[in-house]
């Protein structure tokens, strides 16, 4: 199995926050590895790759979050043009001439977010973005009694974008947070098929993130881990942005610390990516929130965590750009930290 | 109906303090359910016993409304006061409140400030005491009130405060007396609360595990003059949630209440809400997850003292939470 | 002094390692067993397994405090707050950086240079830097790495009659009232936690209620006190020297009514002045505590702290006493009451 094809084909695929149940299945078919699979009660798909050591065995969640923010159906005007607001933080100037996917009764539906031409506008409107408010979706209805036939109130719309290759094996589109640590995963499990380890590692491509961390809140405790390990996107370096508010793209993970890193957790993936040669970036969060590993610590009587941030530049647009090689370096470094865990040390995380 | 509704909208229940609320519901229900009980933050559970191929379903209105703690009494007897949930400036300016043991008091803003740059600390509330030894004697620091107004009946269409949710709680309270032996077991929770984080809800939510989870709840509409944007209208049916800034309803939920209103004939609309929440927020997260929707009263003038429902739409809330009561939910959790 | 000690103790959260091993050393004599958890609380437990209503005491050891985030190529140390800090405090002040212990000041643009226009505004995180002395990067990244912490250096002293300046007593005063209150002869299953991460959002106290699963929990607190000139009466939310606050409602919690009442009366009947906490800005362990699986009765009890996340606040030590009589009589009725069932 071809873990980059397959991130190709979830990006491409549609999984909006809440209706992820199509992109499970998908997932469920890109990973052979997995000895057990299952889906919760919110849709969070569980692939459970055992481990060798002997019952009962440390517990590693992987959570990725595969859900992507979108769009959804608020009205349908007597001109047929639908309105829409938004699942998850889009900012609005971005959606401004877009090709969209209109998820219908019958089936999708190509459309365009349109608005008022430039031709029209009154001097100095151009040099304001145009409100979500005042965009629409052109799907080629003449009427609301034509558009009611295909799509209603509450329907979902996503993003129409294919990969972009770009130089080396920098790749752009749509939905790379967080396909790219489901991806990061799939790499970790194909890793640790060839090697031993000890350790039960539950993967979690996790459901409705970018709503609220809604999904890794129920998966965690179902599954009660010793350990949660959340990959999600981290801000790539690019013109304009702090250096300390980033992470280096093609430089490997960055690896956070702060309230919401265990700090055996975040030493052990620090000696880990050393011995093994991977690089990685230092990643200073002094706001713990905004990723599956925030909820994934506090579930139950609390779990050790740690994040990996997967660099990641112009965040939240259909043109997200990475290195894939970083998300395999993450999956690498992943397995390998998972190879080198044993009882002494997953014991050793409550006694500070 | 109505009776029950003016009875339920006139009562004081501000977060926290919902036992005169419940109490009344208790009173309603206690003929027609088969236990009752009250957990520590204050959650009143009625619980319907099902068939045995029934499924568990938690239904959560909540008592609780939005209001006002003193937090301070001045010489002169006047009060000062923050906000319990939502509350707005432009609703309480003018307004009175009434406290749990029945002193009612005008709201007003401070002479000097002005309309654009008011803010809540600018306003205060004039309970007609002359000093500070005198209002003692009626309210302390740390008492909580909610909007002082009567129930007014316009034929179809009502008028009380807090509608928000006392209507859920009605809609519930008219279905457990219309009930006879449901084919799912129901736990009809009046949850508390919910106007300051969807307190209650969770907690309950916890102590019953429930296989899903709907919440009876206020609704937005975009049918009054120049509102914002929203395809809600008043006395167009029952509305069924996709989504609010708490939850987005578990697709199979939201197909089951579309498929039972197509069914049974139940004027029903589709809300998408871009704001607010429920306490289906709070039930979808219990333990390994609890799938879960709202069904929605489409209400006008959402936290004023003045919040307008149509009967009809209540009518069709009633209608269709005995359709799920009755429902087949194999399949669907 | 335990006080002293507690708060020249450092531990932002995260990182709470030299405040619990200092309160470690201090409960260990007073309770049956002491453990960690996976986040960091600790819990000392008293009469594990005796009947009774289990009653949980609760502070937060954690203190708002500065994240190292950039080493700039000339040695200077960049920082974000970790908590909330009002940056304005900031501009400066002295500070210790990292597991080293490396001393440095809080710099910015002398006055000299800057324009009439530029001293209207107040400094942003992003235009100061901690100056360690350091020549250039290689020379800073020997003593400070990134994500490590600076905290104020603010000694412990007494002012005037009665009143304390000292960091971090949001929440090390709660801290203290803790280890004094567990010290207590109870017959009732008695937990002390002493709690991380409140800073950054009540992190650590839903994980600790998870495991205690207690019937009564009372969050031991510093609060914000205003009495400050400029403040209105109404807007002071605490006043030193009334009394520790009682809490009726904030941003995380709105307390069981009837244990605020049995506080309040109780304070009344031994004549320990309180007052009722005239703010619901704020929040509290309480807030994730109260909402533990099916819910716990909850109180907050404050001491009332002038200039709280600031490198130096006040209280006054009469309302410390008077929020542990207030317990301490509290714990006595429970006895009482288990006694008589």
């Amino acid at each position: 199995m071809d873990v980059k094809q397959v991130f190709r084909t979830l990006s491409e695929a549609s999984g909006i926050s809440g209706y992820e149940l199509e992109l499970a299945k998908l997932i469920q078919q890109s990973c052979p590895w997995a000895d057990e699979v299952r889906t919760d009660k919110l849709g969070n798909l569980i692939m459970l790759k055992k481990g060798q050591g002997p019952e009962p065995r440390p517990k590693v969640m992987l959570a990725a979050h595969m859900d992507e923010i979108g769009l959804v159906i608020t009205k349908i005007e007597k001109e047929g043009f639908l309105r829409f607001s938004t699942i998850g933080g889009f900012d609005q100037r971005v959606l401004l001439a877009q090709e969209v996917v209109v998820h219908g009764r019958q089936g999708a539906l190509p459309g365009i977010i349109g608005a008022k031409p430039p031709h029209i506008q009154a001097p100095g409107e151009q040099s304001k973005a145009v409100k979500m408010e005042d965009l629409f979706i052109d799907a080629g209805f003449d009427s609301a009694e034509e558009a009611e036939r295909s799509v209603r109130v509450g329907d979902l719309v996503t993003i129409k974008r294919s990969v972009v290759d770009l130089q080396g094996s920098l790749l752009a589109g749509k939905a790379f947070d967080d396909r790219a640590g489901v991806a990061a995963i799939l790499e970790c499990f194909k890793t640790l098929s060839t090697i031993t380890h000890q350790a039960d590692v539950y993967g979690v491509a996790t459901v409705q993130e970018e709503v609220g961390l809604r999904g890794a809140i129920t998966s965690t405790y179902g599954i009660i881990p010793d350990i949660g390990i959340a990959i999600d996107v981290g801000f790539g370096d690019s013109p304009g942005l702090p250096e300390t508010d980033t992470i280096k793209v093609s430089h490997g993970p960055g690896i956070a610390i702060g309230p919401h890193v265990h700090p055996k957790l975040h030493a052990r993936m620090v000696e880990t990516a050393k011995e093994w040669n991977i690089s990685y970036s230092l990643d200073p969060s002094p706001y713990p929130g905004g990723t599956d590993a925030y909820a994934i610590q506090v579930a139950r009587a609390g779990v050790a965590t740690i994040l990996l941030s997967i660099p990641l530049r112009y965040m939240h647009t259909p043109v997200e750009t990475l290195d894939y090689q970083d998300i395999q370096r993450t999956g690498r470094l992943m397995a390998m930290f998972i190879a080198g865990l044993d009882h002494e040390f997953v014991e050793g995380l409550t006694c500070f | 109906m109505k009776a029950i509704i003016r009875q339920l909208t006139e009562a004081c229940g501000p977060s926290g303090y919902e036992t005169e609320v419940t109490g009344l519901i208790k009173d309603l229900i206690k003929d027609h359910v088969d236990e009752l009980r009250t957990d520590v933050l204050g959650n009143l559970v009625a619980v319907k016993h099902g068939s045995a191929e029934g499924k568990r379903i938690m239904f959560a209105a909540h008592t609780d409304e939005i209001g006002v703690v003193i937090t301070y009494i001045d010489d002169h007897g006047f009060l000062r006061f923050a906000p319990i949930g939502g509350v707005g400036i432009s609703t309480l300016v003018g307004n009175r409140v009434r406290f749990a043991n029945g002193t009612i008091g005008v709201v007003y803003q401070e002479g000097k400030a002005e309309w654009k740059e008011l803010t809540l600390d600018k306003l205060f509330i004039d309970i007609g005491a002359a000093s500070r030894e005198e209002a003692v004697q009626k309210v302390q620091v740390g008492q909580f009130g909610v909007f002082h107004r009567e129930f007014t009946d316009l034929g179809d269409r009502l008028i009380a405060k807090s509608m928000d949710d006392r209507i859920g709680c009605a809609v519930l309270v008219e279905a457990l007396r219309k009930l006879d032996r449901p084919r799912n077991t129901l736990y009809c929770v009046f949850t508390t609360q919910e106007e300051v984080g969807l307190r209650g809800a969770r907690t309950a939510a916890y102590g019953l595990d429930p296989d899903l989870g709907l919440a009876l709840d206020v609704t937005l509409t975009g049918d009054t003059p120049e509102a914002k944007r929203m395809a809600v209208s008043l006395g167009q049916g029952a509305a069924i949630k996709v989504k609010d800034a708490s939850h987005i309803a578990h697709p199979r939920v939201k197909d089951l209440l579309v498929g039972l209103c197509e069914a049974k004939n139940i004027p029903y609309q589709m809300e998408v809400l871009e704001w607010g929440g429920t306490d289906a927020g709070a039930i979808h997260l219990t333990k390994e997850g609890v799938p879960s929707g709202t069904i929605s009263i489409p209400t006008r003038y959402v936290h004023s003292p003045s919040e307008m429902v149509d009967l009809r739409d209540v009518q069709a809330c009633v209608d269709l939470v005995l359709a799920v009561a009755e429902a087949d939910l194999e399949g669907v959790v | 002094m335990l006080l002293a000690r507690l708060t020249q103790a450092n531990g932002a959260p995260g990182q709470e390692r030299e405040v619990r091993d200092l309160i470690r050393s201090e409960v260990e004599p007073h309770a049956h067993v002491v453990k960690t958890d996976a986040l960091g609380n600790l819990l000392a437990i008293k009469n594990p397994d005796a009947p009774g209503p289990k009653v949980m005491i609760a502070a937060h050891m954690d203190e708002v405090a500065l994240m190292i985030v950039g080493i700039d190529k000339d040695g200077y140390l960049k920082f974000r707050p970790i908590g909330g800090v009002d940056p304005r405090v900031l501009v400066a002040k002295s500070v210790v950086v990292g597991s080293k212990k490396t001393l440095g000041v809080i710099g910015s643009k002398p006055i000299h240079l800057q324009r009439p226009e530029e001293r209207e505004k107040a400094f942003t995180v992003q235009e100061m830097v901690i100056d360690i002395g350091a020549k250039s990067k290689e020379e800073a990244e020997k003593l400070v790495k990134l994500g490590e912490i600076a905290y104020f250096t603010t000694a412990y002293e007494e002012l005037g009659a009665n009143k304390v300046k000292a960091k971090a007593l949001d929440d090390r005063v709660g801290c203290a009232l803790a280890i004094r209150l567990l010290q207590e002869k109870v017959s009732f299953p008695l937990i002390a936690a002493f709690t991380v991460q409140e800073e950054v959002g009540l992190r650590g106290a839903g994980v600790a209620a998870y495991q205690i699963e207690p019937d009564i929990a009372l969050v031991l607190e510093g609060t914000t006190a205003s009495d400050v000139p400029g403040t209105d009466e109404h807007k002071q939310a605490t006043a030193l020297g009334q009394g520790p606050a009682i809490t009726v409602m904030d941003r995380s919690v709105i307390p069981h009514p009837q244990l605020v009442q049995e506080l309040l009366a109780l304070a009344a009947e031994k004549g320990i002045p309180v007052q009722v906490r005239r703010s619901t800005a704020g929040g509290t362990d309480a807030g994730q505590i109260q909402l533990s699986k099916a819910g716990v009765k909850v109180a907050v009890i404050s001491v009332p702290c002038r200039y709280i996340h600031s490198p130096a606040a006040i209280m006054c030590k009469d309302d410390f006493e008077g929020a542990y009589q207030l317990v301490r009589h509290y714990l006595a009725r429970l006895e009482e009451r288990a006694g008589l069932s």
